[in-house]
């Protein structure tokens, strides 16, 4: 009970019965990190403050708001016009979407580049991506909730998707909808698991931390803490630099919220719904974008589908496709290489489905979903056969103190 | 072995690099090219002048609002652009709402009041597109926000009627239009010169009047702007001086740490 030792009677009164504080305790100051994390090591704790604003916001909006197909659209500028301070809250809410998955898609992208998802981190890795399916379904659903034309249009698409499986397609398509078109049901369906999903994102993020905090962090050299040289305890050192990341996520968030608010939206979002008339290009939030290029570039429907979820099912087995003993690129030069190609591969396939589907995007789109899986079925396995790996530092003070770190680096 | 690999990564990259470029960007729809205005809303400190607001009301009520709706505003809202009460009481007036059932049971008509919605002029949208040529004027409140190009596009629109190039194939009815896609808009040109005559003594040219009009709607859209921008600015200061002092924080905690 390191936690309570020289605290007053009252805490420990507590703590006896109920061990908060030593909990507490061992989550902060007591829990040993490695000490030379860099700001890449931030995206978790501003993932985790996005969570607890778009539930914040989330819950005053909900107040306000109507999920009725002929009411929902008028009750969200109600809230724009009428609720105090109504703006505010849903201006914060839809670019706090943005920003969540903006850090969520850095932290998945730091936890590829330093082997952050090999033993022993591959639950927390699962947990993650857990994470990560379950805020596309709850983003997916929040964006339908304003019913205007992308919502309606986006619903649609989407729903559609399902109907691509084969016999039951159709059957769980209607389902789905509550009817034989996207409506009114959907709406009411969408909105209750709107409300329902980001407190499941929660309890998967206390398994997430519970992982976390059982095989302990990684870092940028990718190898173990060998004693308590290499370790500084989390409080208060990564609290206070954790803040300073929020800090500077707040200034860019507040920038879009006041003075770019609709930057991420699409226009025909400010039409009411209307299933009559089809916008002439429907496309969906900007983070969904890599994932609806894969779509778009496969011409058969059911072929599409099986590409869009694999491509996130592929994810999971990460830890086994990268075959490298070594975990931080850091110290893989050809890995780097390829890394770097795929964040440009994601970012091409985004700019990809934000256009109008021609035939030279589609033949693009088709490379560009190549590269995505073959990065993950053939270039990470064969990797880690080829690729010759830097020599690795013996342990993480090694490198920093000041002559011994000097000799490791130069071996490196 | 590595340089191999580095090599041909490099190749991969070029090839990829070469094919995203000679893609045509956004092709299919054409684009028009829309000329940037100046509105004293736009950037970090704009914000509405109220002069401005009052005037592009008048060319809404004397000219829009004979075919477009702007359902989502309230005449009491107009308080917000400077409108006396009595003002408000009078542009209400103006229009008839139909109110009940009364102590017999029967619906009555009656003048509108603050708290009433905007008018429409249609009863429905069919009856909106039987006078219209077919063509449905939508609601203005939101359309600043509902169109690519924002308060940029919706003043195109207003200044882009021009006689249709000979070659050009309009159809019955439609009017041709340099920034609406496809040209052919169902609306006849709602502007010219001294459409209106404005109180405060400016002089009415159509591009006054279209500035004026859209700067209306764009309030319309955005009534909460003025606010918006004040408040942002608060915030932003505030979130770098906290910002600044979490740096300094962590400096200093961090100072025994050898990294
Ligand atoms: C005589 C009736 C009439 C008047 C008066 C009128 N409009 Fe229209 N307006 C229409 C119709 C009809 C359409 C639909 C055109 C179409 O879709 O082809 C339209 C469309 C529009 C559009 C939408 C264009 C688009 O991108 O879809 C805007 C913006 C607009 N009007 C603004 C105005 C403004 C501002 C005024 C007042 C200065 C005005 N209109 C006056 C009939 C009118
Ligand atoms: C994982 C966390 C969440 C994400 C990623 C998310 C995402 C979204 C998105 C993208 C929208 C559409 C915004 C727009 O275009 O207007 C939305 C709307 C909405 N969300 Fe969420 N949300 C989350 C949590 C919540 C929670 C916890 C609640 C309620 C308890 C909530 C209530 C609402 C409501 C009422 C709307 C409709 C109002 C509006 O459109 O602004 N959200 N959400």
């Amino acid at each position: 009970m390191s936690g309570t030792a020289n605290a007053n009677r009252l805490v420990r009164w507590i703590d006896q019965r109920l061990p908060v504080f030593t909990l507490l305790a061992h989550a902060t100051t007591d829990y040993p990190t490695p000490k030379n994390l860099n700001y890449w090591w931030n995206f978790g704790s501003l993932a985790l403050f996005m969570l607890v604003v778009m539930v914040l916001t989330g819950i005053f909006l909900a107040m306000n708001y109507t999920p009725n197909a002929a009411l929902a659209f008028t009750s969200v500028e109600h809230i724009m016009r009428d609720v105090n301070q109504g703006w505010l809250l849903r201006y914060l809410h839809m670019n706090g979407a943005s920003m969540f998955f903006f850090v969520v898609y850095v932290h998945m992208f730091r936890g590829l580049y330093y082997g952050s998802s090999k033993s022993p981190r591959e639950i927390l890795w699962w947990l993650g991506l857990i994470i990560f399916i379950t805020m596309m379904a709850t983003a997916f659903m929040g964006y339908v909730l304003p019913w205007g034309q992308m919502s309606f249009w986006a619903a649609t698409v989407i729903t559609n998707l399902f109907s691509a499986i084969p016999w039951i397609g159709n059957d769980i398509t209607t389902w789905l909808w509550g009817g034989f078109a996207v409506g009114n049901p959907t709406l009411n369906r969408f909105f209750a698991l709107h409300y329902l999903l980001p407190f499941v994102i929660l309890g998967v993020v206390v398994l997430h931390l519970w992982a976390l905090h059982t095989v302990k962090s990684n870092n940028p050299l990718g190898i173990d803490p060998k004693g308590p040289q290499d370790t500084i305890p989390f409080h208060p050192y990564y609290t206070v630099k954790d803040l300073f990341g929020v800090g500077v996520m707040l200034i860019v968030y507040m920038f879009f919220v006041f003075y770019a608010p609709n930057y991420f939206g699409e226009p025909d979002n400010y039409i009411p719904a209307n299933p009559l008339v089809t916008p002439n290009h429907i496309v969906p939030e900007w983070y969904f974008l890599p994932f609806y290029a894969m779509l778009r570039s496969i011409p058969n429907k059911l072929l599409g589908v099986i590409v869009l979820f694999g491509s996130l099912i592929i994810l999971f087995f990460l830890p086994w496709l990268d075959t490298s003993k070594v975990r931080s690129g850091r110290f893989r030069p050809a890995f780097k290489i390829f890394f770097w190609l795929f964040v440009a591969d994601g970012c091409w396939l985004g700019w990809i489905g934000a256009q109008f589907p021609t035939e030279s995007l589609v033949v693009q789109g088709r490379i560009a979903t190549a590269y995505y899986y073959l990065f993950f079925l053939v270039v990470l396995p064969l990797l880690g056969w080829f690729e010759t790996p830097r020599t690795l530092p013996s342990s993480i003070s090694a490198p920093v103190l000041p002559r011994g770190g000097a000799a490791a680096m130069e071996k490196a | 072995m590595e340089t191999r690999i580095r090599r041909s990564a490099r190749a991969a990259f070029l090839a990829l690099a070469a094919f995203a470029l000679a893609s045509p960007a956004l092709a299919q729809e054409e684009e028009v090219k829309l000329a940037p205005q100046d509105w004293t809303f736009t950037g970090i400190l704009g914000q509405y002048e109220p002069a401005q607001l009052k005037r592009g009301f008048q060319v809404y009520r004397e000219v829009c609002s004979a075919c477009h709706a702007m359902k989502l505003l309230a005449y009491r809202n107009l308080a917000e652009i400077g409108l006396s009460d009595d003002e408000i009481k009078a542009a209400a007036a103006e229009k008839q709402v139909t109110d009940g059932p009364n102590d017999q049971g029967d619906m009555f008509q009656r003048p509108a009041r603050p708290s009433d919605q905007f008018v429409s002029p249609f009863p429905n949208d069919q009856a909106a597109r039987a006078a219209n040529n077919g063509a449905l004027p939508p609601d203005l409140s939101l359309i600043v926000k509902a169109r690519h190009g924002g308060p940029d596009y919706v003043y195109a629109i207003l200044t882009g009627f021009v006689d249709a190039p000979k070659d050009f194939k309009l159809p019955q009815g439609m009017y041709y239009n340099t920034a609406f896609p496809g040209h052919a808009i169902g609306m006849p040109p709602p502007l010219t010169a001294d459409r209106v005559t404005y109180a405060d003594g400016t002089k009415a040219t159509l591009e006054q009047e279209a500035h004026d009009a859209v700067t209306f709607l764009n309030w319309a859209a955005e009534p909460e702007l003025n606010v918006r921008h004040n408040l942002g600015l608060k915030v932003l200061i505030f979130t770098i001086v906290l910002t600044a002092l979490f740096y300094g924080l962590k400096r200093s905690v961090w100072s025994d740490v050898h990294h």
